[in-house]
């Protein structure tokens, strides 16, 4: 081979192997997202009813009960308009407390309850984790529009 | 009074900077010899006011002065005075003075170390060093000043986040600044040879010890991280993909790779341009890294306060420094040349396939961690990237690598030949597969994936064996004097490569063989997990200095006999009314056993997190022995020799200038 000719074959190998590379990492990105979707449009059934997501909002006061196990917890996040409730078998975050913030990362089930496998908790008292104060602002906002739903 | 001097102390600071920025560029430019002697005094300099400006923030935290912001928010008057001082770079403003005191720190370094380079280069390092100073202390001044008051004086502080208040914090931040910072000599040095238009293997010799520091702090800083999310945090796990991590690693990726491409080019002169690309964009990835991490953009317990005029102010720097240099790159590096040929199989083209690999790693990483940022400003939903993309990247993308990592360092440069490597490397290819298949059966249960880490590290420490035999036989002096005739650099590069098959050796053994389980315990009720049994005999209440615990008491046993007693804690510090998980984790060699408390269910019991990590210390033993690899290369009597003879060009230039 002459010269010219070795350094084409080696370009074009390593534009096939960089090729290559680039379609494995995108398709291993699309395969791995997890959206996020606030408890309004879980109830608006925007988010999906199979495969993982994540929801987040505060923590309903009073929601949180634990079962006779010790280690299931069925607790509520809502966005303050609409409401998810979540059951979740393992320990929880130090700040996962009543009325504060929480992200959760699971699937919805057939009867809308959310099988959680990961409860998230920021490390910050006075910090609301983004996600969820992103989900509490749409809900404040869908609901002070003219058109208050009612009951709700 | 004190922080007013800081301030005072900062702005002396920054005019320092820009006339160390200035003047000595000009004078290279140009030739005028006393604005090239600026750049060392002026590094001292600049050095002296940072460190006085840290000194008085850390005063204001020994000394309690709740009257500045930046105090009152980070700390406490219980708080314990090492963790006082430790608070100075506990939030955003304090780290990016750290930042700045570690960038003097090593600007200062170069001006001392580099006395036999030639003077108008060394000037051109400083100088750049100098403009990145500059932009640090406009950042402090003007958008985040530690040293803000309060006004009035608030009476008591708000308290250091009590994750924060540990040893490992005392150093984690420091080290690792000191990696991201370090890379900043390897850019400043490919900026001044852009800007000369001089690159050739004495560039690449003076680079190669900065670099290898830099990298070297970079690897220790990031065991740190890991080790502290393990045993502080209590997540029980040692590496997360999380944004702030990633953050810490991708420079970590191309710094490695510069070390290799830096090799090339000082042995071969090949792969110039792209050494100086590779530096850039290591230096380019820390920015980026300390930003998104401080910028309060991610969701960590890194992030501090958000402030959209310093986003403004981070995103104009970051293009500053990162496009400016490129566009550099791109009009001068035609100049630099491209350097030796070499062949298809050569030690040149495999270090070139190790870079690729680390880069695409590297690039991959970086588009799993700033895709949902992407997504986020342009309002096209929240999303995150799950640790599943990282492992199904990394795995593919590295097997290459690793399995070149035998056979690279025996190869030839220039031209290799394949036959021959398979002879020299058949015998260390056999052992490493046939063990690696019979281990995990007498260990336990066999899994193929087990077998293929075991195979990988078993191949990266039998082939370094065989590359540190073959290059001793065959000579006649007594094994001793041979053993120290090798250059040092030489057993750095084996003994870092050691580190990689260990490292590979405990992430293999702790995903393969780990248990995790939580449980509910009533007193005296017991649980086996990874062959050994759990009791647990209740929980009790204890006061410590500034928080009130519940302490567990878990009796781990095996074969009927106890061999532990583990005090799991749930804390509640005083001051912020903040609940903490301290678990308790007893270390050993061949594994970890780890309880933490959950919370306490009914009639005294608790639900309980017990995990088993087989080999997990292997993981950070394998950093530690890759850290020291670097420390050994750092002691090359190469780079002092080198400096010696260009000592000699530099005062015969000098008298010649003269």
């Amino acid at each position: 081979m002459k010269p010219r000719q070795r350094r084409l074959a080696l370009i074009g190998t390593g534009l096939l192997a960089f090729g290559l590379a680039a379609l494995l990492v995108l398709n291993a990105l699309r395969s791995n997202l997890v959206f996020f979707f606030s408890p309004s449009q879980v109830r608006a059934n925007e988010a999906p009813h199979s495969g993982a997501f994540r929801i987040g909002g505060l923590i309903e006061a009073g929601s949180v009960t634990r079962a006779s196990d010790g280690l299931t917890v069925h607790f509520v996040v809502t966005d303050l308009a609409k409401s998810v409730s979540v059951n979740y078998r393992g320990l929880l975050p130090d700040l996962f407390r009543e009325g504060k913030g929480v992200v959760v990362a699971g699937q919805l089930r057939a009867d809308g309850t959310f099988e959680a496998t990961q409860v998230l908790a920021k490390h910050d008292e006075n910090y609301m984790p983004p996600e969820a104060a992103d989900a509490l602002e749409k809900a404040r906002q869908a609901h002070t529009a003219p058109t208050l739903e009612a009951g709700q | 009074m004190i922080p007013e001097i800081g301030v005072f102390s900062l702005v002396v600071a920054l005019l320092i900077a820009l006339v160390q920025g200035s003047l000595p560029l000009a004078g290279a430019h140009l030739g005028i010899t006393s604005w090239i002697r600026v750049a060392r005094p002026a590094a001292l300099g600049l050095f002296a006011f940072a460190m006085l400006a840290f000194g008085c923030l850390a005063w204001s935290f020994l000394d309690n002065d709740f009257s500045v912001l930046y105090v009152a928010s980070n700390s406490h008057a219980e708080l314990p005075a090492a963790y006082r001082f430790a608070a100075v770079w506990g939030g955003h403003e304090g780290s990016m003075l750290l930042w700045l005191c570690l960038l003097s720190a090593w600007t200062v370094a170069v001006a001392l170390f580099s006395r036999q380079l030639p003077e108008a280069y060394v000037a051109r390092v400083l100088a750049v060093m100098g403009w990145l100073s500059v932009g640090f202390l406009l950042f402090l001044l003007f958008l985040s000043n530690p040293f803000t008051r309060l006004m009035p004086p608030a009476l008591q502080g708000r308290d250091l986040n009590p994750l924060l208040q540990d040893p490992g914090m005392v150093v984690h931040p420091p080290v690792l600044y000191m990696g991201y910072v370090g890379f900043s000599v390897a850019f400043a040095f490919a900026i001044a040879a852009l800007l000369s238009g001089e690159l050739n293997a004495a560039w690449a010799r003076w680079s190669r010890p900065w670099t290898v520091a830099a990298w070297m702090f970079l690897t220790l800083g990031i065991l740190m991280g890991s080790a502290w999310a393990y045993y502080v945090l209590g997540w029980g796990g040692w590496w997360f993909w999380y944004p702030v991590e990633n953050a810490s690693f991708m420079p970590w990726l191309v710094g490695t790779a510069l070390i290799h491409s830096l090799a090339v080019t000082e042995q071969r002169g090949a792969f110039r341009s792209w050494t100086v690309l590779l530096a850039i964009c290591t230096f380019s990835l820390s920015l980026l890294g300390t930003f998104l991490v401080r910028s309060g953009v991610l969701t960590s317990v890194h992030a501090f306060a958000t402030d959209p005029r310093r986003g403004i102010f981070i995103l104009a720097f970051l293009a500053i420094v990162i496009g400016g240099s490129l566009v550099l790159f791109a009009w001068r590096a035609p100049r630099v040349g491209l350097g030796g040929t070499f062949g298809v199989v050569s030690r040149e083209s495999m270090l070139l396939t190790n870079n690729v690999l680390l880069i695409v790693a590297a690039g991959s990483v970086l588009l799993g961690t700033l895709y949902p940022l992407f997504l986020d400003a342009l309002d096209l939903g929240k999303i995150s990237v799950g640790p599943p993309y990282f492992d199904s990247v990394f795995v593919p993308l590295m097997t290459p690598a690793l399995f070149l990592m035998g056979i690279g360092p025996l190869a030839r440069w220039k031209v290799a030949d394949l036959t021959e490597l398979m002879r020299r490397l058949k015998w260390a290819f056999g052992v490493s597969l046939l063990t690696a298949l019979i281990l995990p059966l007498i260990v336990g249960s066999w899994k193929p994936l087990v077998s293929f880490g075991l195979a990988l590290a078993l191949w990266i420490l039998t082939s370094t064996g065989v590359n540190l035999w073959q290059r001793l036989a065959g000579q006649a002096s007594p094994l001793r004097r041979r053993l120290a005739n090798q250059p040092r650099g030489y057993y750095g590069m084996l003994i870092a490569h050691c580190g990689i098959a260990v490292f590979i050796i405990g992430v293999t053994l702790v995903k393969g063989y780990e248990t995790e389980r939580d449980v509910r315990m009533a007193i005296g009720d017991s649980v086996t997990v990874g062959g050994y049994e759990f009791r647990f005999n209740g929980a009790e209440n204890v006061t410590g200095p500034n928080y009130r615990a519940a302490r567990g008491n878990v009796a781990v046993s095996r074969n009927r006999s106890v061999v532990r007693t583990l005090h799991p804690e749930k804390r509640v510090y005083n001051a912020q009314q903040m609940a903490m998980t301290e678990a308790a984790i007893s270390t050993g060699l061949f594994g970890d056993l780890y309880v933490s408390l959950g919370e306490p269910v009914a009639d005294g019991a608790w639900s309980v997190r017990i995990y088993h990590k087989p080999f997990v210390v292997w993981i950070w033993g394998g950093c530690l022995i890759m850290a020291l690899g670097g420390f050994v290369a750092l002691t090359d009597r190469r780079y002092r020799r080198a400096a010696e003879r260009s000592a000699d060009k530099v005062v015969m230039a000098g008298k010649a200038a003269v």
